[in-house]
């Protein structure tokens, strides 16, 4: 892969309202047809951080860079940005067609062109032939899409979602999340995501900036992020992580020995210390899947200790099992896809279980 | 029968509120000079005598002149009052916003006193406008009750899509916020302008040598021979406001049924 330009660009943005410190020096950049994504929960300053691009917010301190240019000064409707809103902020007294055209009104186009625009916007979104309707009468989703037509038609290099998805029910979120990654891989604009949803900002991103407290505690892709999560609280914010004490007994040649309560001695590598000390005491972290419960006749790969299953939980595809490793006080999660013909164990059991050093993360 | 007291009850409170007001036209159609039954008759004689009456024609034109400007006037303050309101936050608003409304519950002969002495105090001299003044500030809480709602209902992102989409701040207002507030104005211009037109005592402690139509009507219940006319005025004021009324409410219903909102019950 080539490396992209850069789209966007913060240097140490800062935000205060009065007393409150909502942005803390946030530096980084977003690349050229990037789908980025700002994952945090509410309050984190995600969304203060997307309308300071947009221009909707001032900032107090730093810069903001769109496509290389400082755009301090610069007002919100002359930057090279626009914004799907969270409640999609349609034009109640306009047609469809009229809300998607309304970026055009100034262009001076010809009637004929700025409809064939309009049409050709409306497709893009599957919305073909709903011109004429009135924006009020169409659903949330629909809604969405006028939303999404009527910012794509100015031909943005960035576009900006508000947590585009909130408002949507489960199902037509699912269905909205492809056809966001669908619509954004077409016009191969700058997507920027905000959520608090860590599974939509997974699904959808090429990278993603986890804040909290309006800073950025981890930018990274969904696979490192999941993987390799540089804190606990990251690790706890994305998906589910079992903690278990450890201890590092010798580091070198990048190479870390730790002795991890459960696991016994092991040997990580240095990129799975990606995090810098919390002052939470040392502890290994490793998702509910890369343990496995060993069944009659299999053996493990790479390493095997046992464990008392203390919990079960039948998902249908999945099960959730909380099992205590053997010399450890406190329950871990495992989940297991359930495979045809295969018992789902009762609560007291004991079992084995294999694990794999390489699929530990050392926070320190 | 269950609900039978509701009903009385319903029918009499009906009666007491509408009764006189439908003696009015049974009276101003009457052929005869005392309000008395049984009626005398029908006749359109005082509808005829009260278009003759120059007074009254000129307190007509007067209350009219001051109505129209009061309620453009008033609706004008009360977008900036309710707009500032419901957009920009700034020190000591709850109080501001309460003393802007207070008006609404002082008694108004305090009002029209006070008025009138500061303005003799300041040598102002008494005419239409020191009315006006008077009107507007009694119908500027109205209008901002009014358009407040109307503007409080405005989602603010719908201001910052229009600017997004490259719009300046005059033209987001005059393209997005203007045409869906518009109900709300329409609605405060008609109420300012149905208050200002029948409101008294402002009026006859301010309004000088030149009197306005309450001023005009209650002078003339000292001659008895003008009474009929009197309920022929009255007659065409009541379809007046009822009209008005039908209009305000239209345009209510219109504003809502055009941004797809609930219909929650009017002012009106």
């Amino acid at each position: 892969m080539t490396e992209k330009p850069t789209m966007i660009a913060f240097q140490d943005v800062h935000k205060y309202y009065s007393d409150y410190h909502a942005l803390r020096g946030i530096t980084a950049t977003i690349k050229a047809g990037e789908f980025f994504s700002l994952l945090g929960p509410s309050g984190c300053g995600k969304t203060t951080l997307l309308r300071t691009i947009a221009g909707f917010e001032g900032i107090s301190a730093g810069a903001v860079m769109i496509d290389g240019k400082n755009m301090a000064g610069v007002p919100a409707n002359q930057r090279p940005t626009n914004m799907v809103f969270q409640s999609y902020a349609i034009f109640p007294h306009l047609t469809v067609g009229e809300n998607v055209g309304f970026g055009l009104r100034r262009a001076g186009l010809a009637k004929a062109e700025l409809a064939a625009k309009v049409d050709e916007a409306l497709a893009m979104v599957g919305l073909k032939g709903y011109g004429a309707r009135a924006a009020h009468a169409l659903s949330g989703g629909q809604r969405q899409r006028v939303a999404l037509a009527r910012a794509l038609i100015l031909k943005p290099k960035v576009l900006l979602l508000d947590e585009p998805l909130s408002a949507l029910d489960k199902k037509m979120r699912e269905q909205m999340q492809v056809e966001l990654i669908r619509l954004q891989r077409q016009v191969g604009i700058t997507f920027i995501l905000v959520t608090h949803d860590q599974e939509e900002a997974l699904v959808m991103s090429d990278r993603i900036a986890v804040m909290f407290e309006g800073e950025i505690a981890q930018l990274a892709d969904p696979e490192t992020l999941y993987r390799r999560p540089n804190s606990r609280r990251v690790a706890e914010f994305i998906g589910t992580m079992n903690f278990l004490p450890a201890q590092v007994i010798s580091e070198a040649g990048g190479k870390i020995e730790v002795e991890a309560k459960g696991f016994g001695r092991a040997t990580l590598d240095a990129e799975q210390a990606p995090g810098a000390s919390s002052g939470e005491g040392p502890a290994v972290g490793f998702r509910p899947e890369t343990l496995t419960i060993l069944f009659e006749g299999q053996t493990a790969t790479d390493r095997e200790t046992t464990a008392t299953i203390e919990e079960v939980v039948y998902f249908g595809d999945m099960t959730y099992y909380d099992v205590r490793l053997e010399g450890t006080d406190k329950a871990v999660r495992i989940s297991m896809r359930n495979v045809f013909g295969r018992p789902v164990l009762d609560i007291g059991a004991r079992t084995r279980v294999a694990w794999s050093p390489g699929a530990l993360v050392l926070f320190r | 029968m269950k609900g039978g007291w509701f009903k009385v009850y319903a029918i009499g409170y009906l009666l007491f509120l509408y009764a006189p007001i439908i003696l009015l036209p049974m009276f101003a159609f009457n052929d005869a000079t005392i309000i008395a039954f049984p009626l005398q008759g029908f006749s359109t004689r005082w509808f005829s005598a009260m278009l003759e009456e120059p007074a009254l024609r000129i307190a007509l034109k007067n209350s009219l002149f001051i109505a129209v400007t009061t309620s453009v006037l008033a609706t004008a303050l009360g977008v900036f009052a309710a707009r500032a309101s419901t957009r920009y936050r700034f020190p000591m608003k709850a109080g501001l916003m309460g003393l802007i409304m207070l008006p609404l519950v002082l008694p108004e002969i305090i009002v029209a006193v006070s008025l009138l002495v500061v303005l003799l105090g300041l040598g102002v001299n008494l005419s239409l406008w020191t009315v006006i003044l008077g009107h507007v500030l009694i119908c500027t809480p109205f209008t901002i009750a009014i358009l407040s709602s109307a503007f409080q209902a405005l989602d603010q992102s719908l201001e910052e899509a229009a600017y997004d989409l490259g719009e300046t701040a005059a033209s987001t207002f005059r393209l997005i916020i203007l045409p869906l507030v518009m109900p709300g104005i329409i609605s405060s211009l008609l109420i300012s302008f149905t208050i200002s037109l029948d409101e008294f005592i402002i009026a006859f402690f301010l309004a000088g040598t030149e009197p306005t139509l309450p001023v005009y009507i209650f002078s003339q219940f000292r001659f008895p021979l003008a009474v009929p006319v009197i309920m022929a005025l009255g007659t065409v004021l009541v379809c007046l406001s009822i009209v008005l009324l039908a209009i305000a409410e239209y345009f209510r219903r219109r504003g809502i049924a055009k941004s797809g909102g609930k219909d929650t019950g009017g002012f009106l």
